[in-house]
């Protein structure tokens, strides 16, 4: 009798909690980026008998015959793996495809493998990917620890509000607002350092898409980061947000390189060059983040 | 020490945070757990079933997933708006008064049946005997397993740094994006925790002494 009552406890108390873990889980924005209107993407030619004297980097992808390269998965429009198919996708994987065509590797001898922000230093120290294209802002504290070719895109702060949000025209105009970022990013700690908004107001997550979530049940008022970012969330839901448009800081995104392989960073700033001269890169934009609607500034190349 | 020094505007702040959370939930769950211990034990048996209920379903579910619920499930209700922090301080005092209740309940059994049943005797009321002769001496033989759900509350609140709340559970990604060391900040994070804890240590071990129970 009573191990019957204790299996029974066990059974209804099994049912409560997995309907609480139901509960506690957000469900995955729906992300459908196959839009009909997508402009299409260019193709890249792979350069044959490419030789870079001197680039250890390059020797160890030439003899492994793949080349591996750290991304950001969870950033729409910039770098995005398809939970369905596996597929990366995004402005930043574009841009690291076109490199690799450039340095001769195949699009299928292309590993990519997600690197979170914090880990970046160790995983182009270590080695563990070959070259680093995942919104990656060239400081100068960083080029102690790698080196960057670039910028491949010239970003800057930006604020994404609901679509029909006509009080927020700027930075200046946040006080008052709710406004959200990842916890403890360069951009909240640039509202918190400025004083953008009250101290009461600043609301941190782990990930951006959490941020977006609050922002459409109007729990916040305004989503922080570079605009970059911004756009890919706004070219996800167009009829919802939008990005203001009025950048307030400098953040080139660079390709993150190992330290000591300036044979390697001098070739990728080449191609990069040669892709902004000859309209790859812009069609690269164009079929990626320009689809949020907003239109970029081809960046310059830096060589030092 | 140069990371310490170099952001002590951090490590401060975030810190307090850290102390102000674990002292609110402490209280409220050391309230709560206590009221919850009084159900399980209680001659009502839909109160028993509650008590039974809530202890079954909170201390089975992941810490995470109750804060998850409290800041991105309940809101959706619409009920009373609540800010992060009191959000935080909700999902730590909601799981740990389950582990108290526990705590609490085990003590009780510590108290012989003889003590309630003269009480009894006497003509007190359950609340009485709960209140004045059994919780009162049940308390005290617990010490060391309340203190040590409270190490636990008080480093499970690090979790309160990924939703919305700068305590210390959050340093690691500051430092981060200001480009010093993680590895030093944590250490320096772990020392914190330490001192905190050495404090309960403390507390805990006097305690003993004072109310040691003579049997």
């Amino acid at each position: 009798m009573r191990i019957r009552t204790l299996a029974a406890g066990l059974l209804a108390g099994g049912l409560l909690l997995t309907a609480c873990g139901k509960e506690g889980t957000p469900a995955a924005p729906g992300g459908d980026t196959s839009g009909a209107n997508t402009a299409a993407l260019p193709t890249y030619t792979v350069a044959q008998n490419v030789d870079l004297a001197g680039s250890p980097v390059f020797a160890k992808i030439k003899s492994a015959g793949t080349v591996t390269v750290g991304v950001k998965d969870d950033q729409p429009g910039l770098g995005q793996k398809d939970p369905t198919t596996g597929q990366f996708q995004g402005f930043d994987i574009e841009i690291a495809r076109m490199v690799a065509a450039g340095l001769g590797i195949a699009p299928d001898k292309i590993k990519f493998t997600t690197v979170d922000s914090a880990a970046r230093e160790q995983a182009i120290a270590n080695g563990q990917v070959d070259y680093y294209v995942g919104t990656y802002t060239i400081t100068d504290k960083r080029k102690n620890l790698v080196s960057f070719a670039g910028p491949y895109f010239q970003a800057g702060q930006d604020l994404l509000v609901r679509a029909d949000d006509t009080s927020i025209t700027g930075p200046e105009t946040l006080k008052g607002k709710k406004v959200c970022s990842a916890t403890g990013s360069t951009p909240i700690q640039r509202v918190r350092d400025q004083g953008l908004t009250e101290p009461g107001n600043i609301v941190e997550f782990q990930k951006y898409s959490q941020c977006v979530d609050k922002l459409l049940t109007k729990e916040v008022d305004a989503v922080t980061t570079d605009d970059a970012i911004l756009k890919g969330y706004a070219a996800q839901d167009k009829a919802n947000l939008k990005v203001v448009g009025k950048p307030f800081s400098q953040e080139p995104y660079g390709i993150g390189l190992n330290k000591d392989d300036k044979v390697l960073r001098t070739k990728i700033d080449d191609l990069l060059q040669a892709s902004l001269d000859d309209g790859t890169w812009q069609k690269i934009y164009d079929a990626t983040l320009g689809q949020s609607g907003a239109t970029a500034t081809k960046p310059t190349i830096q060589r030092y | 020490m140069d990371v310490l020094l170099d952001n002590l505007d951090l490590f401060g702040p975030f810190f307090l945070r850290t102390i102000e959370l674990f002292l609110i939930s402490a209280v409220g769950s050391l309230v709560f757990g206590t009221i919850l211990a009084m159900l399980r034990v209680s001659p009502v048996p839909v109160f028993r079933a509650i008590g039974t209920a809530y202890v079954t379903i909170v201390r089975n579910t992941p810490l995470t997933l109750v804060f998850a619920f409290f800041v991105f499930a309940y809101p959706l209700l619409d009920i009373v708006r609540i800010d992060y922090f009191t959000a935080a301080v909700v999902s730590l005092t909601v799981y740990t008064s389950a582990f108290i209740c526990e705590v609490v309940r085990s003590g009780i059994n510590t108290v012989p049946v003889g003590q309630a049943e003269a009480a009894r005797a006497l003509g007190l009321t359950f609340g009485q005997i709960l209140g004045q002769v059994v919780l009162p001496q049940s308390l005290r033989s617990v010490v060391p397993p309340l203190i040590s759900t409270l190490i636990a509350l008080l480093k499970n609140s690090t979790i309160a740094g990924g939703f919305s709340v700068a305590e210390a559970g959050a340093i690691r990604q500051y430092i981060s994006e200001r480009g010093d060391s993680q590895l030093v900040a944590l250490l320096w994070v772990a020392l914190g925790f330490i001192i905190l804890v050495a404090v309960l240590s403390f507390v805990q071990r006097s305690l003993e002494k004072r109310w040691s129970v003579a049997r």
